[in-house]
């Protein structure tokens, strides 16, 4: 059964159609991307996911089990986490103490393990030596290391990745993407929104095309990229 | 830990020991001086938590006071029973009005908040004083002698060989100075939780904070109801030795909510010492300033202002800043081998 399944999913700001009827699913440890010209409705449809919006109409099932009416921090405990576009630490926190929140609600990780945990999840992402320092003067890469990192505390079934590769240089982005690949070779299923083509196609297994609120096109990334509709849509705006 | 830390704790220790010997030592005038600035102090620590930890900023909580300390006296009064039952009646009644208040607050949000518990508070103010039984609007007085036939009183008043008020004095103060070190060991704990570490997730990034799975309106009313207790039952201890009771003085603005405001903001909000340090602040200007009148209060306000404009965090947040001394941090330090444990605790698939 698929982990995530979205059916006819359809969402309006007055007369903009920002989500119109998507439906698509995705496998246990499946590796989804996301791509489309900006304003064409990707973060809104991650909000749908979440929680942070409610649809109009249609369902967000996980798991078989209808979630659509289920609050944010419901959404997180029965497996689905995330990371922000732009990234939102909590500041005063240390960056050991933003996993430690996660763990302990989104991941409900008892007291006992839960400092082990954190601290795995911190050496897998690169943020170890970090651990102590406050969130707020966190560089970009690291920033963006935390919100992968913190969606990871959450013990995700599915992750939902916002542009984490946006904004880094190519080594950075490198890095990222061998943690992301590492994730996803433990089973955890991921829906990743980027701008960076070959960071995408680097992981991902499908490729989805957005635009205006709908779906365009999914499937192998390959072929989606050659499609001359996709190319001219989507390349032909980026160039 | 700085070696500083345990001479903070044994400092504190020492100042403890003094304040609860004080009945032994000092004049009744200054034990009874105490016992108001404590009042203060506990009401301090509740608001503390409840606008610097959980974000609400409540100018209402007069209302748990004059509720508190109303249902003591009706303890007292109609069921007759024991003054120091009556104080956790009167903590329990608090935390029963603080469920429909919160029910018409929680809608609110901000500045909206803060006015919204000012009208309920005053709302509570109006529908006590058409309690016929209690007075009314006049108010009413315990009954002569229930003070000092308060349960230990006679002991004390034999131990410490002073009359049976002022016993009964050293009491009342004990048991403030013992729910003021009770609040903030309790606040220490609450905020060193699961739940605190939420409170100060949501306090940074609320959005953040539910999608890594905190609830916020879960955490901030079952703050709202443990700090209305707390306010509720130190309204009715204050009232036990205050001995005479009316809505206006039980449900002061002024009194129970502004100075308690003042008190938090000038030693630091957000910060657990912070309540303790504008406290003593607080007490220092009161005598200092006693033979002025009016001017004492314009003081005050001058003083609240300048610290908000000059030293946002306040005179402890200052002070933790410039020395890095912090007496009761509330930060959760990784453990120590930083090395990454072999998947020991990793979710399987």
């Amino acid at each position: 059964m698929a982990i995530l399944s979205l059916q006819s999913v359809s969402k309006s700001f007055g007369a903009l159609k920002v989500s119109d009827s998507v439906s698509f699913e995705v496998q246990p440890g499946e590796a989804l991307g996301i791509i489309g010209p900006n304003g064409a409705g990707k973060s809104t449809l991650f909000n749908l996911i979440t929680g942070n919006i409610a649809p109009d109409q249609g369902k967000v099932l996980l798991d078989g089990r209808d979630v659509t009416r289920l609050p944010p921090m419901e959404r997180v405990r029965a497996g689905i986490g995330r990371s922000f576009q732009i990234p939102q630490p909590f500041v005063h926190l240390s960056v050991y103490e933003n996993l430690l929140v996660a763990a302990r609600f989104g991941g409900e990780v008892g007291a006992a393990e839960a400092p082990g945990f954190c601290m795995d999840i911190l050496a897998q992402t690169g943020l170890a030596a970090v651990a102590e320092k406050p969130s707020g003067g966190l560089p970009l890469l690291q920033r963006k290391r935390l919100e992968l990192a913190r969606a990871m505390a959450t013990k995700p079934r599915v992750i939902l990745l916002d542009e984490i590769a946006g904004g880094l240089t190519d080594a950075e982005c490198g890095e990222l993407i061998a943690t992301i690949k590492a994730i996803h070779a433990e089973g955890t299923a991921i829906i990743w929104i980027e701008h960076v083509l070959h960071a995408l196609t680097s992981v991902v297994g499908r490729l989805m095309v957005l635009n205006f609120g709908r779906m365009l096109m999914i499937g192998a990334p390959d072929q989606v990229m050659a499609s001359p509709e996709v190319r001219e849509i989507y390349l032909g705006i980026e160039a | 830990m700085t070696p500083s830390r345990p001479l903070g704790l044994i400092a504190a220790f020492a100042a403890l020991a003094v304040l609860y010997a004080l009945p032994a030592i000092a004049p009744r005038a200054l034990v009874q001086d105490l016992f108001g600035v404590l009042t203060l102090l506990v009401l301090a620590l509740n608001w503390n938590t409840l606008a610097g930890f959980a974000g609400l900023v409540s100018v209402g909580q007069q209302a748990f006071v004059g509720i508190g300390a109303y249902a003591m006296f009706a303890a007292i009064i109609l069921m007759d029973l024991n003054p120091l039952v009556g104080v956790l009646i009167g903590g329990l009644a608090a935390a029963a009005f603080a469920l429909p208040m919160a029910f018409f607050a929680f809608r609110l949000n901000g500045a909206y908040f803060a006015i919204g518990t000012w009208v309920v508070a005053d709302i509570a103010r109006l529908g006590i004083s058409q309690w016929k039984a209690l007075g009314g609007g006049t108010g009413t007085s315990l009954p002569k002698g229930t003070a000092k036939d308060m349960a230990f009183v006679d002991r004390i008043k034999a131990a410490l060989d002073v009359s049976s008020a002022a016993a009964a004095d050293a009491l009342t103060y004990w048991l403030m100075l013992t729910l003021a070190v009770a609040m903030l060991v309790a606040g220490h704990v609450f905020l060193r939780s699961r739940m605190g570490l939420g409170l100060q997730a949501i306090r940074d990034n609320e959005t953040a904070a539910r999608s890594v799975g905190v609830d916020p309106v879960r955490l901030k009313a079952l703050v709202f109801l443990l700090t209305a207790f707390g306010t509720g039952l130190c309204g009715a201890l204050a009232f036990i030795q205050i001995t005479r009771v009316t809505p206006d003085a039980a449900f002061s603005v002024i009194d129970w909510t502004a100075f308690v405001i003042f008190i938090t903001v000038i030693g630091g909000i957000g910060t657990l010492p912070g309540p303790i340090v504008g406290a003593v602040i607080f007490y220092a200007l009161q005598r200092l300033l006693a033979d002025y009148g009016t001017i004492y209060l314009i003081v005050l306000g001058c003083l609240g202002i300048a610290v908000m404009l000059f030293a946002r965090r306040g005179l402890w947040g200052v002070f933790t800043g410039r020395t890095g001394i912090d007496l009761l941090p509330l930060t959760h330090r990784p453990p120590k081998s930083a090395a990454p444990q072999p998947q020991a605790s990793r979710r399987t698939a």
